[in-house]
Order: C-alpha cells, then structure tokens, then sequence
C-alpha cells in the first residue's frame, strides 16, 4: 500500500502566519497570473508520478498552498493517472484542501466527478477581527455556504480547520468560533495552537511589539475547551489536533502518524517508504526544471537508523489515544513517565501508556522526557 | 646629538653608578605612556628609525603572551645630557597601571630613585595616578610632573600644571610640557630626568642584594626575573638564592633589556636588567624578593616583601562541563605567570565541576578570566565575586569564608569583612552623587579636598564587598564617564552581615547564596526570587522560589505549572523535523541541572548570574556556534 500527498504550492496571497511552501503568482513571476504559473505544473508531478511504486493506494490528499485554486479537471489528471497506474483500494479516501472563498457549487460537483470524496476547509475563526489579525481574506459566512455546497455535491467527509490562541483572541472568541464550526454539517476538526514561524510577517509583527502573543495558560484552556466542545458534539480525538465522528478520521494524516508508507508528488514534498525518508526541492521553478529535465528532484534523504524509528514511533504514537506500546518503552524510558502518571499527565494501562487531557497539553515535554 | 651609540655607551656591569639614572613613567592608562616611551626609544637611537614602529613596548608584550618574545620591563637607554654634556644609562621601569596591583607598583618604584608623573592635559591627573604618585613620594622618588598631548587643541596645560604644582608642591613653571606624538619637549625631559633624580647609591663590596621588581614566565627561557642591584655585584653561571625561600638557583643569564634582551657580564650597583634561572614557575621569583648571592649571601633582606593576598574570590566554571580539565590546565599555566592567583576545585550543585579562585582585586579578576577564555577558547561563568569574611561563632571558633555557601550554619557571634580606603577624584559638579552613592554602599567619609579649582578628590572608607559589587560601574554612569576610583585595604571591621540562601523548591542553590548587609538582605532576595522566576521554565508541577536567613524566609515567588507545549499540526513533511528538533533538544537536556526534582537549564543559571557585559559574549558565541 502506498498513499499519495500531492502539493500544489500556489495561493492567491500568503497569509500573516504561514510558513508553508507555498508561492502567489506574482512571487514566482512578475506580473504572471496563477493560470500562467501552474499551467504545465500538473504535468511536472505526472512525470513524477512515473518515480514512484506501483503498490495499490489506500489514500491521496492534496494539499498546499490552496489545492481548490486548481480546476477539478486538472487535479482530476493527477488522480486518474495513480488509479490508471497503481490501483485505488474500494475504500480509497480522497482528500482535497478548500479555501471557502474559492469553491462554487459548479466547481464542487466537478470535483466530486474527478474523483474527491472529502474536503477539508480552512475556516481558522469566525472572528473577523482574529481572521484579519491571521491575514486571512475569507468572509466567514461563506464557511457555511461551502461546507453545505460540498454536502450537496456529495463529499461523504467534511473537516474545517481552526486555530486558536491568535493575538487578540479571548476565550469567548474562541468559544464562539467552536460553537459555529459544530453548527455545521461537519464530521471532522482539526485545530490548532497558533504557532510563531520565524521568518512570517506575524513573527515581524511581535519581535516590533505590535501583537502580543496569549500566554501558553489561555492556549491550554482552549484546546480544552475544543476537546470538550468536540466530546459532546460526538466528536472523538484520535489524535492532539483532530477530532471526528466514528469512521471520520482522516486515513490519510493517520497514515503519517503510523509511519505507513507515502510518496509526496511536487515541490518540497516529503515522502517515507520503510526506513527511507527523503523530500523534493522546495521552490516550484527548480523543481519543473528538474522534472522536465529529466533529473530527480530529490533534495536528500536520511536512512532512519533502528533508534531513530524508535524515538520517531514514541513521537508519533503518544499524539494518538491508543497511545504507545509499553513493549517499545525501555525501562528506563517508562520510569521517566512514572511522575506524570502521579501528576496526572499520563495513563498507565496495562499494555500501554497514553495521553490525559492535561497530558496531551505537554505532549512534546513528555516525549522529550521518554527520550532523553 | 645627544644619543650615544650602544657600542660607545658605558657598558652593563662596568657602570659607574653616578652616571645611572632609574626612573619610572606614571601614568594614567591613556595618557600616553606608551608612545612617550616610543619618543624615547627613537631619541636615544636603541631602536633603528627603521624597525621603530608604534607602541614599540606594548607589542612585544603581546608577543611575550604568545611566548615569543620577552617583555621590556625596563630598558636601557644610553643618553648623553644636553645640559652638562656627559654620558649617562637611563634605565626606564615599566609599572603596571592597574588598581589591583599597588604592592607591585610599590615594587617597581622601590627599583627607581625618581619617576615621570605624566598627564594629559586635556584630562588631568585620575585617580589610579595619584595613588601612585602618593607611593612613590613615600618612596622618596624624585618626582618629574609633566604634561603630555600638548599638540591637542583641547589642551588646558595651563590648568593642570596648576593642579599638578598644588599636588606635589613645587612651582607651575617646574611643570614640563610634551608631546609624546610630535617628540616636542621629549629631549629636555630625557635631560631633567638626568638633571633631577638622583644617582643611586649602593656598596660595591657588599654581599649581593637586588630587588625583584617583576617576574615573567615565557615559554622558552622559564622564568625571566627582572632585578635592580642595590648592593654587590651579580654574575652569569653564579650560584644565587631568593632569600624569602633560601632556594639555590645558577644565574644562567644575565643581561639588560634595550629593548631587545642583551646578554651581559653581570649587573654591579644600581643597574636594572633581567636574570634566567630555568625555572619555570614565578612563584620561586617572588616580586619584592632579594636576590642575593648563595657563597656570600646578605645577611638582610631589602624590605618591604609581602606575600600576595588574594582579596576577592569567585567561582570559575566552564560552560560546557567537559571542559573542566582545559581550565585546569589553562590556570596552572596561568599561574606559572601570575604569583598572586590562587585557586582550588570547587564544585557546584548548579554549575558543576570548576575552580574557586582567589584575586588582588576585580580587574586581576577580568584579566584572568579574559585570558583564560581568550588563550585557552573557554566559555566560563563566574559567580558574583565576594570577599573573604572572618565568621567568629558563639563557642569562639573562628571561621574564613571565601565562598558564601560555605558560611557556617549555627549561633554565629560576628562577622567581620574587609574594609578599604577609596579615593575618587572627579568634577566637583558630581560630589553630590558620588556622596550619595557611596552613602549608599555603606561608606563613611574620612575627607575632600579641591585639587583644582573645579576637581575633588573625595576620601570614603567602605567594605571591600561593596566595591565588588558593581561600585566602579555606577560611580562611571552617575558621572558621565569622569571619576576615577582607587581604593586600598586598610583592614577588617565588623558588620551587620547575614547569609542569604535562594531555595528552589525548598532545596538551597550554593551559586546563588550571598553575605550582603542585612539591610539588603530583603532586596537580595526578591531580586534574585524574580529573576529566577523569568529564568527558570515551568515544570509538570509548581515550584517555589524562595529566599531565606537561616530558615526565615524573606521573599517568595513561584513557578506556576506547565499547563501547555506545542500543539501544532504534524504532517509528513514535519516529522523528520521534529525528530531532529527531538534530538537537539536531548543533547540540550545533558545541559540541564536538577535541583531536587526541578530541572534547570544551564542557561538560567548563567543568566542569573552573568553581568549584561556576560550576557553580550553568551550571545556572540551563540551566533558562531549556529
């Protein structure tokens, strides 16, 4: 089995707070619109494609940048051409990153005949004033008008992605936000800590004093907040940023986290098959260049070393509520975690350790406790 | 022309001591020594026009730490006076300009009959000069004032020529004035230096007896021992013995600096020059030292020889635990040159493995320390320098304390610390603040006098704690940069002094327990509570920072729990890097301490501990790390 994450590295304008490998038009050429910058670009990541095995696909995700700025008949190549090539399980799940603002009903329904059965949404807020603060050009109404759109079309799984703790952002902010995100006809969440990028216009913004980040206190009651707004709605985590209904969670994201293997397709995506884990070029034009070339546009790669693959199973598994094998835990390593299971942090199950609310909070001091 | 060839001039151990001339330059750290000296060296022709260049003196002393070359510590200059038209040797003693050192400046100036007090005259005299000035008139040297930097446009030559006639008590007329950069008035000084001090007088006959006035350590040759003979006569491949120790050393050189080292057939009376025994530690080659002959050896020492007493006391740590044997390496290497620097291993629950050391005062502190991190490329960090306090406890049993987490526990009877004398001089516009803050520092004030119309020179006594502590920082900053501090020991008195702890989660950090006054126990205390408070990242579990005399605690602060991490998105692309982030963190783990149950990053120690000029160099050698 091999899954597929197929980046498409263009927005129409980058956001205050993101540092995601993504390029508007004008970045990647002066005065060209995003039909001129990405018209051969579907065909750089078929010729991709041919690197790639040939094992039956169990998931595709598109990603980016914003996925949806792409007509479906031109996605629908990239999804046309794995089936063709290496088979798509029954089951397949197809996942497509939305702007609200960029989808139609018309280009929805297109979507859904190339192929796509869920859709993923990046709503953030419903604040005007937190959206602004995140440079996010979406009005949030149409959050709804485009989560029904994909229903009627007939996408059997929709997410909208939040993120919480923006400057400015109180816990009623944020308590409204959730409220109308589980208003919607929705089976998944995904939220997230805001998180300072170096390098981003926002982390420009804070080092100038400008904005001022919420205190890592207000952070934790959120992410409460959400977990338990989630619980009620029938929402489940099945991992620290997501939530679902049964049979809802993302196959795709759960396939990274249990280090399935994976292909990325396109510039600066990465890609594990068994111990292997190597990337692609980051920049679209340096990685066109190659791929019409003739050449790889692998960057590098690393060969996960036995110790390696462990820390990363620990990393990754503990952000999930099966948590991690107790067989994979030194005994030093689960001696570590004796005092955030007093605390409270951790729960002791006989054949495994997992994540309290409170413990899912400091899930990365916790790792780095298991691995030191 | 009144330079002699060095061939023509009278040579070393055949010179009649009435036509020898020792003297030394005193003077302020920028007021021009180094280049009056070059004037000097051109002028008597012992340096070619050709091989002069600037700072003549101060870069072989540069090259004497790489271990090339030795150090002119005293030269010899062979000069004819345009006043009487006779040969003479004028022998130029270097002394150190620091205020940690007055006992080796005592030393060099017990080596001269007179001594050049040059000062810029767009400055006037500073604080450190006059201290030396008031050495070497109880030395009975000669005094010489001159003012230098005559060629600047902001010159006021005639106002401190007043200043310095008031102060030595001769006449504004007396007072030469030169120009150690255009070489005016340099001749007529080399003449009044003739003219002026005095021959130095010694018996020929009499047993061998010469002054150490500094000791060198270079790589090469061991230990260079720079003398001035006051009696007898010294010889190379002779048997000598230091008297202090009644070690036996051979003299395997003898010779004199001009300006390059110039082996001779020995030294008679009055002269200066350098001898090399082969030993390789300047401990056996004490500074105030007598050397004398071992088959006919004085009966009387010179007098005056102290033993070096370190005064201020400091933990060294290395940054980086794993560097603890370069330090120790670095210090023993260091203390072949350095007869004053004491130290013993220490080892901290905070900071690890390291040294306590024992310094003459805070600026022999920075030198060692920038030495130690400039030649042997360590990263340290220092805690807060303290004193040595004489802790008598109720049962009459007296106990030294050079490390305040040493301070005994138990009914303690009195403290008693080190006191000193402190000079400043400064505009008089500032007497105001400068009374202020020595107020402030506990100071009592024993006088101030005008030394010209609009300069003070202000006298306070205050615990040498006190000094330590920042002093010299605040006396420049509420001064703009003008006063200059000099201060001497003058004994212990007893004070109102406690220990105070700072306890992290009830657990005492030794590098962070002070003595402080018990007035300032209170600000000690909430100070270092907060600072720890910033420093110190939040643990799974609250922690309280206290401050604490004996077991009452006077000040309080706490960390609150963790409560969050990072809680971002993880898609494929980040889990490479977040192993990586993974990893580099647990190399970062190695670095932390744990106090109890808390866990303590490096960093927050060095932060609480590091001056902003500390935390200026962590940050510079952060960046060429990454």
């Amino acid at each position: 089995m091999l899954s597929f994450y197929v980046h498409i590295p263009y927005c129409v304008r980058r956001c205050g707070y993101c540092d995601f490998n993504t390029y508007t038009p004008s970045e990647l050429q002066d005065g060209a619109t995003l039909e001129i910058v990405s018209r051969d670009y579907i065909d750089a990541v078929l010729l991709e494609l041919e690197d790639a095995p040939t094992e039956v696909v169990p998931t595709i995700f598109f990603g980016g940048g914003t996925p949806s700025l792409i007509p479906p008949h031109d996605l629908g190549r990239v999804i046309t051409a794995i089936r063709n090539r290496n088979g798509l399980t029954d089951d397949c799940e197809i996942t497509l990153e939305a702007n609200p603002d960029s989808v139609t009903q018309e280009k929805l329904n297109g979507y859904i005949a190339a192929g796509f059965n869920r859709i993923s949404f990046g709503m953030q807020s419903n604040q005007e004033h937190v959206l602004k603060v995140l440079d996010r050009t979406h009005n949030p109404e149409n959050v709804r008008k485009a989560v029904d759109m994909a229903r009627a079309a007939g996408f059997g799984s929709i997410s909208v992605d939040l993120i919480y703790g923006a400057p400015g952002e109180s816990l009623s902010d944020w308590a409204s936000t959730v409220k109308e995100a589980l208003s919607l006809d929705i089976d998944h969440i995904s939220a997230y800590a805001l998180i300072v990028e170096e390098g981003t216009k926002l982390a420009a913004q804070i080092k100038r004093g400008e904005l001022t980040m919420p205190d890592d206190d207000l952070m934790a009651d959120m992410y409460l907040l959400v977990d338990q707004q989630c619980l009620q709605k029938g929402l489940k985590w099945y991992e620290l940023s997501n939530w679902s209904k049964p049979d809802h969670q993302c196959r795709h994201n759960i396939a990274y986290w249990k280090s399935k293997n994976w292909w990325g397709l396109g510039p600066g995506a990465h890609s594990h098959i068994d111990q292997k884990r190597f990337w692609n070029v980051k920049h679209p034009n340096a990685y066109k260049e190659k791929v019409f070339g003739g050449i790889s546009p692998i960057k590098d790669s690393e060969i996960l070393t036995d110790d390696q693959k462990k820390s990363e199973y620990i990393m990754l598994a503990i952000r999930m509520p099966e948590g991690v094998r107790k067989s994979a835990l030194s005994v030093a390593q689960y001696e570590r975690t004796m005092e955030y299971i007093k605390s409270g942090h951790v729960i002791d199950r006989p054949d495994s350790i997992a994540l309290t609310p409170q413990g899912r909070l400091i899930a990365d001091r916790l790792t780095q406790e298991m691995l030191a | 022309m009144p330079a002699i060839s060095i061939a023509k001039a009278p040579q070393p151990a055949s010179t009649n001591p009435a036509q020898i001339r020792n003297f030394c330059i005193i003077a302020h750290i920028d007021h021009g020594k180094s280049t009056l000296a070059d004037r000097m060296l051109q002028i008597t022709e012992v340096v070619e026009a050709r091989l002069m260049r600037a700072q003549y003196l101060d870069r072989m002393d540069i090259e004497r730490e790489r271990g090339i070359t030795i150090k002119s510590q005293a030269v010899r200059l062979p000069w004819k006076s345009g006043i009487d038209g006779q040969e003479y040797i004028l022998n130029m003693i270097d002394t150190p300009g620091h205020v940690d050192f007055t006992y080796e400046v005592s030393r060099s100036l017990a080596a001269c009959e007179g001594a050049v007090l040059l000062v810029d005259c767009a400055q006037g005299i500073e604080a450190q000069t006059l201290a030396n000035l008031y050495l070497a008139m109880e030395n009975n040297l000669t005094i010489i004032p001159v003012l230098n930097k005559i060629d600047l446009p902001n010159a006021q030559p005639d106002k401190f020529a007043a200043e310095l006639a008031g102060l030595i008590g001769c006449k504004v007329e007396d007072v030469l004035r030169v120009s150690g950069k255009t070489g005016d008035g340099v001749a007529e000084l080399l003449d009044q230096i003739v003219a002026l001090i005095p021959a130095p007088v010694g018996d020929a006959d009499a047993p061998a007896r010469a002054l150490i006035f500094d000791s060198v350590y270079d790589a090469y040759r061991g230990v260079v021992t720079y003398v001035r003979v006051v009696d007898g006569h010294l010889s190379p491949r002779e048997q000598i013995q230091m008297f202090s120790t009644g070690v036996k050393h051979e003299a395997l050189e003898i010779g004199v600096i001009s300006p390059e080292p110039l082996p001779s057939k020995g030294l008679g009376v009055g002269e200066v020059g350098y001898l090399i025994t082969g030993v390789k530690d300047v401990r056996q080659s004490r500074v105030g030292d007598t050397v004398t002959s071992f088959t006919r050896p004085t009966k009387e020492a010179l007098g005056g020889y102290k033993d070096p007493k370190p005064m201020v006391f400091s933990g060294l740590f290395p940054l980086d635990g794993a560097d603890f044997p370069v330090l120790r390496d670095a210090l023993e290497k260091l203390q072949l040159n350095d007869a004053a620097l004491v130290y013993e291993p220490e080892s901290s629950a905070a900071l690890g493995f390291g040294f306590r050391c024992g310094f003459l005062g805070l600026l022999h502190m920075e030198i060692v320390r920038e030495r130690l991190e400039r030649e042997a490329k360590l990263n340290l960090i220092s805690t807060a320098p303290n004193v040595v306090y004489q802790v008598t406890m109720e049962d009459g049993k007296v106990v030294t304390v050079t490390n305040p987490s040493e301070f005994p526990d138990g009914k303690v009877n009195k403290v008693e610390e080190p006191i000193v004398k402190a000079t400043v001089l400064a505009p008089s516009e500032f007497i105001g603040t400068i009374m202020e803050l020595c107020q402030d520092r506990r100071g009592e004030m024993l006088g101030m006098d005008y030394i010209s119309e609009d300069r003070v020179e202000i006298r306070y006594t205050l615990p040498l704690a006190e000094i330590v502590f920042d002093f010299f920082d605040q006396l420049k900053s509420r001064t703009r940069g003008y006063a200059s501090l000099d201060y001497e020991e003058i004994g212990d008195k007893e004070g109102n002094l406690v220990k105070v702890d700072i306890l992290l989660q009830g657990e005492a950090v030794d590098a962070f327990s002070a003595v402080v006054h018990r007035d300032k126990a209170y600000s000690y205390g909430v100070m270092m509570t907060g600072k720890l408070r910033e420093l110190i990242p939040r643990q799974q579990f609250e922690v309280p920072i206290q401050a604490a005399i004996g077991s009452r605690i006077i000040a309080r602060e706490s960390i609150r729990a963790i409560r969050k991490d990072v809680l971002a998105k993880c898609y494929g692309g980040d889990i490479s890097r977040k192993r990586k982030l993974l990893e580099k963190q647990k190399e970062g783990k190695k670095r932390m301490k744990m106090v109890g149950r808390v866990e303590v990053p490096q960093e927050a120690f060095v932060a609480a501990l590091a001056t902003d000029a500390d935390i200026e160099k962590i940050k510079a050698a952060r960046k060429l790390e990454n």
